[in-house]
């Protein structure tokens, strides 16, 4: 275990190598990106049988929700690699003659990444990338929560990347609740907005930019589908990421449905079968559903089901296994809305459908709640879709499908409000972690003799014309031709 | 009315909440979220400006002893040039952003789709209580958002002002004007806002970044720091000279946050930059600089009594090659200029803002840029020079908000130029579109159809899902053909 002495000198390490210029070069960050692609590529057996340990995930599953995810951003982010280090020109008005106005993005530094515990590799690596494309040294705290993957990445990260610019800090609160006390240059964090808080006002203590990535009730409205096709892809879709995703276990989880009352009882039948077909007799058996983190979470999981209302409400699943930490997909029908169930971000296999009159009320019950990380919509409804994106807050809206939107290289990926704020992901992740700087060039040559003091009406008139791009004006004002506004 | 506010009642946290309430009702009714309502507003502090110049020139004056020509270029004009920037590109800006999809959420569409955060607060600084109060509202309301303005109590006259002309001119539904000093402040930091953006130092910057942290309100924080000049020799010296003294005491006498704070030059060069800055000095502002008209007083006794102290520093007191007269019945410091201060000297350790240039010599200028680094990160940092390696390695190598070449602080003026810190000067930036921006939510939007759903994604898993998957999420239209065909 550390000392705060020994992580000061870490620290202070790092530090000196970023001065030294070390990660600025493009050869420098792109040898970092294809030695994780490389790392991906050779150690996904390990990476899938640490998942398996900590979280029971399927290989196939890892691979969709990480591992696939990571080879497609840091190729991405190579390929782009050039164009996102290049400085913008900006435009600058003809009253600026012989100047140029540029931005160049530049590293902020020393940079602190927090991740967690349900995509353990995922929510490391994919800010990792952007830190690394943007040329700032690393220093990466994955969650003890997930114990395997953690130690697997302080054991494999420093034999593919540099390990003077990137290192692993492994530990439990009181490590993290060390390091957000040293200065960084920014911080992402990953978790919950209750960390999130702490995190943050660490943060203020240095002037710490932060990006804060947290989850809430992310809702999935379905409305009336005419084709049985469209309502078997919804309930598909609906079903599939909600629990073949760790299990429920994601910020951006389906937390719970909304639909019109008189379809009720269809979705529920269609979610029955579909359930089935997708996850089987056995799903602990087959792993087509990974298993709950931890008891800590699995007995949140069970008070929340003891709710004599709640518990009333179960009209599919409810079976739990303490031993294997496993909790059988669960679908509850208007459970009640004042319960912990429904207050709280559930972070699990439970889902609740709630009815409503018309599915237009949606976006008032979705409004009286904090803003969710992502709003799902499965409608063919023009003005529904309309008013859904202007009215309601979320960091995201996915319209007829659900958290396909986290492998979107072009979207922003972030919350608002609750669910957090800033966002990374492709060219989001490098500006991130970088610091745009204005830099304007000017010439000895032009300059307006009536920039200087001493000051008079004359010079006044000048100005108001410059300032109003009036050429005109200013002309006729040097010739004489045009009289000063003031008397 | 924002000016009726001002009874006996103190504005305390109870005040803060209702008022807030009442702001988050307005925004819920939708009112500022169209570009009628936008457009309006900002007509509307175009208006005020244009009417209200003279106001704003006697207030300023008040508040700042600041010359006219300064009140009308680097207050009221600046605005009037954000407000018709806005109003220009307004429509542009609230339109979504198409984004290109790529194979791996084939088929889909998506957007970018900007929308207003809500309430927000604003909280300017007093050394240009007209700009730095109204600039942040121009992009608070052309993102859509209701305002909180808080204008700094230290410019008292000019405070008063914005909230006599902004409860005028403005929609008091959304807009409004809170006067007052620390508790005042203290109750609206206390309140959940939207966003925060905050102008002035980094002690209170810190004060209003925790404050924010409680309710994980997201902060703008335009701080300073201490923006170096490096002078190099074989350049127009007059030209530089000019341009740094109309950029330090042609700036409200020094006490702008981007004004030049000190000089790095050669041993060598250093008389002769003395020299030249004198005559300069002395052409500006005549031989009796106290009495100058064109030059804006020492803002209070406070800071009067702060800059009179780092000037008699022991250390420091006998450096003094030009000015260091003083008026305390006026408030007011002669610019003065320093030459080779000590490096852990006062002076060289806080953000002079004031009327006090430092002068510090190196044998080769190359050691400039370490001693700038050695620093925290200023907000601001200027290079003088012919020399296109040395140009280029202060561009590539200096950390700061923002750099200028052969001139210091008009970077200011330039809207497609982010203006903001980095490290203790500051984090996130505006002006023009970034104005926008900073008071926007950037909500992705993906739109997907029905058809063309890969059961891939789920289980039951096999092998030949995963291949095809790999080949998805690789985007290889082979790949695809190949997992598609091949055997399983």
């Amino acid at each position: 275990m550390e000392t705060r002495g020994d992580l000061e000198v870490q620290l202070k390490g790092m530090r000196e190598y970023y001065r030294g210029g070390n990660t600025r070069g493009a050869s420098w960050r792109k040898s970092q990106l294809r030695g994780l692609c490389r790392l991906l590529e050779e150690r996904e057996a390990e990476m899938n049988a640490a998942l398996e340990f900590d979280l029971g995930k399927h290989p196939v599953e890892a691979y969709r929700d990480e591992i696939g995810g990571l080879i497609k951003s840091a190729n991405y982010a190579l390929g782009c690699l050039k164009g996102w280090m290049s400085a913008k020109k900006a435009k600058l008005p003809l009253a600026a003659a012989l100047t140029t106005a540029e931005i160049i993005p530049e590293p902020l530094g020393l940079v602190l990444i927090i991740s967690s515990w349900n995509f353990p590799f995922g929510l490391s690596l994919e800010p990792l990338i952007g830190a690394l494309a943007a040329g700032n040294v690393v220093v990466l705290k994955p969650s003890e929560v997930a114990p395997r993957c953690s130690s697997l990445l302080a054991n494999v990260l420093p034999a593919y990347l540099d390990p003077k610019a990137i290192k692993v800090v492994e530990g439990g609160p009181a490590v993290s609740e060390q390091l957000v006390k040293q200065k960084w240059d920014k911080i992402l964090f990953t978790g919950s907005a209750r960390v999130g808080r702490i995190v943050m006002a660490a943060a203020a203590n240095h002037l710490t930019p932060v990006t804060l990535e947290f989850g809430g009730k992310c809702p999935a409205v379905l409305d009336s589908l005419s084709s049985s096709w469209d309502r078997e892809v919804a309930v598909q879709r609906i079903v599939g990421s909600k629990f073949s995703a760790c299990a429920g276990q994601a910020c951006i989880a389906i937390d719970y449905v909304i639909v019109e009352k008189k379809f009720s009882s269809t979705l529920l039948e269609l979610m029955k079968v579909r359930i089935g077909k997708m996850l089987g007799e056995n799903p602990r058996e087959s792993r087509s559903m990974a298993r709950i983190v931890n008891k800590h979470h699995f007995l949140r999981l069970k008070t929340l089901l003891e709710d004599p209302n709640v518990k009333a409400s179960i009209v599919y699943g409810g079976s739990m296994d303490e031993k294997s930490l496993f909790i059988e997909p669960t679908i509850l029908l208007d459970p009640p809305l004042e319960s912990d169930l429904m207050q709280d971000e559930i972070f699990g296999p439970l889902l609740p459908i709630i009815t409503l009159k018309k599915i237009e009320d949606s976006i008032n019950f979705i409004n009286s709640r904090p803003k969710p990380l992502a709003l799902y919509v499965f409608t063919h409804n023009d003005s529904l879709r309309k008013r859904m994106v202007a009215e309601t807050s979320s960091g995201s809206v996915t319209f007829n499908d659900a958290m396909i939107q986290y492998m979107a290289d072009t979207l922003p990926f972030g919350g608002i409000g609750e669910s957090g704020m800033g966002n990374y992901h492709g060219k989001f992740s490098f500006d991130t972690f970088s610091h745009h700087k204005a830099v304007l060039r000017r010439s000895f040559l032009v300059d307006f003799w009536f920039r200087f003091p001493p000051w008079n009406d004359h010079k006044l008139q000048l100005f108001r014309s410059v300032y109003l791009f009036d050429y005109l004006g200013m002309l006729l004002t040097v010739l004489g031709l045009k009289k000063s506004k003031q008397g | 009315m924002a000016g009726e506010d001002k009874k006996q009642q103190p504005f305390d946290s109870k005040a803060a909440s209702s008022l807030v309430a009442e702001l988050r009702g307005a925004f819920a009714s939708g009112t500022t979220r169209s570009y009628q309502w936008r457009e309006s507003q900002l007509r509307g502090l175009l208006r005020m400006t244009d009417e209200h110049e003279q106001d704003i020139v006697a207030a300023l004056r008040s508040d700042l002893g600041k010359p006219e020509l300064e009140s009308v270029l680097y207050e009221a004009a600046m605005l009037r040039n954000s407000c018709k920037f806005a109003l220009k590109e307004l429509q542009r800006w609230m339109m979504p952003e198409k984004v290109k999809t790529s194979l791996t959420t084939f088929p889909s569409s998506a957007e970018i789709v900007s929308e207003p955060l809500g309430v927000v607060l604003i909280i300017s600084a007093w050394n240009y209580p007209y700009l730095l109060s109204l600039d942040p509202v121009v992009g608070a309301i052309a993102a859509g958002n209701a305002v909180v303005l808080k204008p700094s109590e230290i410019a008292p006259a000019t405070s008063a002002l914005l909230a006599k002309l902004l409860g005028e001119y403005m929609d008091s539904s959304s807009i409004r004007v809170v006067e007052g000093a620390v508790p005042e402040t203290t109750a609206l930091l206390e309140q959940k806002w939207d966003k925060i953006f905050y102008t002035g130092n980094g002690r209170v910057g810190r004060i209003v970044m925790a404050a924010a942290a409680k309710h994980l309100t997201p902060v703008v924080l335009e701080l300073g720091g201490k923006s170096p000049v490096v002078v190099d020799s074989g350049i127009n010296l007059q030209i530089a000279c000019r341009r740094i003294i109309v950029g330090k005491w042609g700036n409200n006498n020094g006490q702008a946050c981007i004004a030049s704070d000190y000089i790095i030059t050669t041993k060598d060069l250093a008389p002769k930059l003395v020299d030249v800055l004198k005559n300069e000095l002395e052409t500006f502002y005549g031989k009796n600089p106290l009495e100058s008209k064109d030059l804006s007083r020492i803002v209070n006794s406070d800071h009067f009594t702060r800059l009179t102290k780092l000037l008699d520093e022991d250390k420091v007191s006998k450096k003094v090659v030009y000015g260091g007269e003083r008026d305390p019945t006026k408030l007011q410091i002669a610019p003065t200029i320093l030459l080779d201060v000590p490096r852990d000297s006062l002076i060289m350790n806080e953000e002079i803002f004031g009327p006090l240039l430092p002068i510090l010599t190196v044998d080769k200028l190359e050691e400039s840029f370490d001693i700038i680094n050695s620093g925290a990160k200023p907000l601001a940092a200027y290079i003088f020079t012919n020399d296109k390696k040395l140009k280029e390695h202060f561009v590539n190598n200096v950390s700061a908000g923002g750099l200028v070449v052969n001139d210091t602080t008009v970077h200011l003026a330039v809207h497609a130029l982010p203006f903001g810190g980095v490290g203790e000067s500051g984090i996130g930036a505006y002006h023009g579109k970034f104005s926008f921006d900073a008071f926007s939510h950037k909500k992705a939007v993906v739109y997907r159809s029905f058809m063309g759903d890969a059961a891939i994604r789920y289980p039951p898993y096999t092998n030949g899902k995963l291949r095809l998957m790999k080949a998805l999420l690789g985007g290889s239209i082979l790949g695809i053909l190949r997992a598609l065909f091949g055997r399983s």
